[in-house]
């Protein structure tokens, strides 16, 4: 589906982009992302469910075909180049995993396990790693957007080679675009022309408020020019045009073309977290959308990508993978609290800290 | 030789962006010619092509580009033209630049430059005093320099430390505040210990930036009209307090005045008061007493404006009062 009629010339860039971004072996691996995304997120419900979660479990139910495509064209930091930066927002289970993110460390945040990037001072969506290049959110949205500019900021000012050109991507919703914080990181990222793509997921429910109460343009892509900044308007729902148009965002990105919006139309298919039902959400609404891990392997299937054998074998390698995982650290300890360091400064003691002491540089 | 507060803080800046590659100047107006409101990075952007960078009028994402750089290994500086704007920034302040370290184990370097306090005729949206807001924020230093070396010392300290640091500077002592010698030569004080400006026996009075020459002043006029010796300290650093220095006083003289320009409720002042009274109670011979701002915004009047802001006077009276108790 199409938000927009598409003129000739866009049309053929389509067809480029489709080529080179969802080439049939890229549609699988897409949908093999998609899967973990949607098998941990399942997993991480029944741990919930078991009260093993601490916290609300906040799922990318609708959102993993969007989501799974972003880490596929992302640069993975590797000993020698600082990689691509990503932050991801709420729904990127499946992002976050495709970008690098181990199962492990996602359950290992939502239960609080010590080992964990967050050492359970920190949970569920808000964990990250900055040496990975994944940025750890706030729970204030379009933070990230200003946070990512100065990552891009930063590795310009150091005049990093051309061949180490790094991008970065954040995520926002459609409840986030009406947000002070989302207008002025935009504003920044296109000023300084920022190798950066914001992808939007417009899934129709700020919470539980609906679009009609979010905001009053047809579609948020229109904000894009009025920022500076290219912008595409997808499908959401439809996996072959979220790995083109992503991939095509990033790497527009990465060559130079400037600062880049991805709008991508769907529907939550969960609550806003495991504590809500979203019994406000209509039938007409969730008639119109499918399922974008229902609709991704009938299109494959379709067009001869894969046949059922091979779904249902990728199923099960998932699940597998997950609990595997799972099992590695389930029994991994909590943090002591008598053993905590209750304190939120890195310079242990600023009485006897002057520049140029030990613990003045990173 | 002469050197104001606000010289003594570019050529801190230019020192740092000369001796340090990752630093970086960002916010509004700070480039050009022009060289910020207060001119504190005047010709910076010249001798440092590149590294001094406008920004638009957006002071959420002016901290939020500082937050994503500092965790990327740069050390910005940022300038908010008044303190009050940070009010914008607050978000990205407190829930970001504050939270990081503590969440991720990856230290966020930057330096948050607030030109703060009163001025006359800049009424309620130009005269703020920040430092209670943010200080009651782990994660976050705040530092209230009062003197031209401090000035100096503390901006190089903040831009070497690696969490974040609020560096208030007060909008009158910029060119008001002048002192001789070359504040390089000066010493060098640690970032996080008060320090005691003058010695007294009879009572102490706590402050720290603008305020403090207040103070030093009424102790002058006190010993000369009143025969009090009072003993000054400088907080310098609001966050962390320097609670030994505070302490030691406060025993020494067994009196304590605390004055500041902000406002008087869940303040800077009011924490210290706190932790006299927690720590020292015993050793007090009179109520601990808190100087402070009139509880209402900043009026614009000058007449208003200057029975707002504690004065001298004021603190002369506070510690009458409180020697006499």
């Amino acid at each position: 589906m199409s938000t927009h009629p598409r003129p000739i010339n866009e049309a053929l860039a389509i067809l480029d982009a489709k080529q080179r971004f969802a080439s049939p072996q890229q549609r699988i691996e897409h949908l093999r992302w998609m899967m973990r995304g949607r098998g941990l997120d399942d997993r991480l419900v029944a741990l919930y469910r078991s009260s093993l979660v601490h916290g609300n479990v906040f799922t990318g139910h609708g959102q993993e075909a969007l989501s799974a495509a972003i880490g596929m064209f992302m640069q993975r930091p590797v000993p020698g180049t600082p990689g691509d930066v990503f932050a991801p927002l709420i729904r990127d289970t499946a992002g976050r995993l495709s970008f690098g993110e181990s199962f492990e460390d996602s359950f290992r945040t939502y239960l609080g396990k010590r080992t964990g990037p967050m050492r359970g001072r920190d949970g569920n969506i808000h964990r990250g790693d900055p040496t990975k290049g994944h940025l750890a959110m706030i729970s204030h949205l379009g933070a990230m957007v200003a946070a990512v500019c100065g990552t891009l900021i930063a590795r310009r000012l150091r005049a990093e080679p051309k061949s180490a050109r790094t991008v970065g991507v954040t995520c926002i919703g459609d409840g986030g675009m009406a947000t002070g914080a989302l207008h002025e990181g935009l504003n920044v990222m296109a000023v300084d022309k920022l190798p950066m793509v914001v992808v939007v997921a417009n899934n129709h429910l700020s919470y539980s408020t609906f679009n009609d109460r979010s905001f009053a343009c047809k579609d948020l892509v229109s904000r894009a020019e009025a920022y500076g900044m290219r912008g595409v308007s997808i499908d959401g729902t439809d996996a072959e045009e979220c790995l083109w148009a992503v991939g095509d965002a990033i790497t527009r990105a990465r060559n130079d073309e400037g600062p880049q919006m991805v709008v991508a139309t769907l529907l939550r298919l969960q609550g806003h977290g495991t504590h809500d039902d979203a019994s406000y959400v209509p039938a007409d609404l969730r008639a119109r959308f499918p399922d974008c891990l229902d609709a991704a392997p009938k299109k494959m299937l379709a067009d001869h990508v894969i046949d059922q054998a091979g779904i249902d074998a990728m199923w099960v390698e998932v699940k597998d993978e997950i609990s595997q995982a799972y099992e590695r650290i389930r029994n991994e300890p909590a943090p002591n609290p008598d053993e905590e360091q209750w304190t939120a400064y890195s310079v242990p003691d600023l009485t006897s800290f002057r520049c140029g002491n030990a613990g003045s540089t990173p | 030789m002469t050197t104001s507060y606000v010289e003594a803080i570019r050529r801190a800046l230019g020192e740092c962006l000369e001796q340090d590659p990752r630093v970086f100047i960002y916010g509004q107006d700070v480039a050009g010619s022009f060289g910020g409101a207060f001119k504190a990075t005047k010709g910076l952007a010249e001798r440092f092509p590149g590294r001094v960078l406008n920004a638009p009028i957006s002071e959420d994402a002016i901290a939020g580009v500082a937050v994503g750089a500092a965790i990327d290994g740069m050390r910005p500086v940022i300038e908010y033209q008044f303190a009050d704007f940070a009010t914008i920034g607050f978000n990205q302040l407190v829930n970001h630049a504050a939270t990081t370290f503590w969440r991720t184990g990856r230290p966020c370097p930057l330096v948050a430059r607030l030109p703060i306090g009163g001025t006359r005729g800049s009424g309620p949206f130009h005269c703020q005093m920040p430092e209670a807001w943010l200080s009651n924020h782990p994660g976050l230093i705040v530092v209230a320099p009062a003197t031209v070396p401090d000035a100096y010392w503390m901006l190089k300290d903040a831009i070497a430390c690696n969490d974040p640091v609020i560096f208030c500077e007060h909008k009158y002592l910029y060119s008001h505040l002048k002192e001789t010698g070359d504040p390089a030569q000066a010493e060098h004080l640690p970032m996080g210990s008060a320090v005691v400006r003058r010695a007294g026996t009879d009572c102490t009075v706590i402050s720290y930036s603008g305020m403090l020459h207040e103070c030093l002043s009424a102790a002058g006029k006190l010993e000369q009209e009143h025969g009090v010796s009072v003993e000054v300290v400088d907080l310098r650093c609001l966050r962390p307090l320097d609670t030994a220095t505070i302490l030691e006083s406060a025993a020494k003289t067994g009196r304590v005045v605390v004055a500041t320009e902000a406002w008087p409720f869940g303040g800077i002042a009011a924490e210290v008061v706190s932790v006299i009274a927690s720590e020292a109670f015993h050793l007090l011979d009179a109520p601990p007493l808190r100087i402070c701002a009139q509880d209402t915004p900043i009026p614009v009047q000058p007449d208003l404006y200057a029975a707002h802001r504690p004065h001298a006077d004021d603190v002369v009276a506070a510690v009458l009062e409180t020697v006499r108790y």
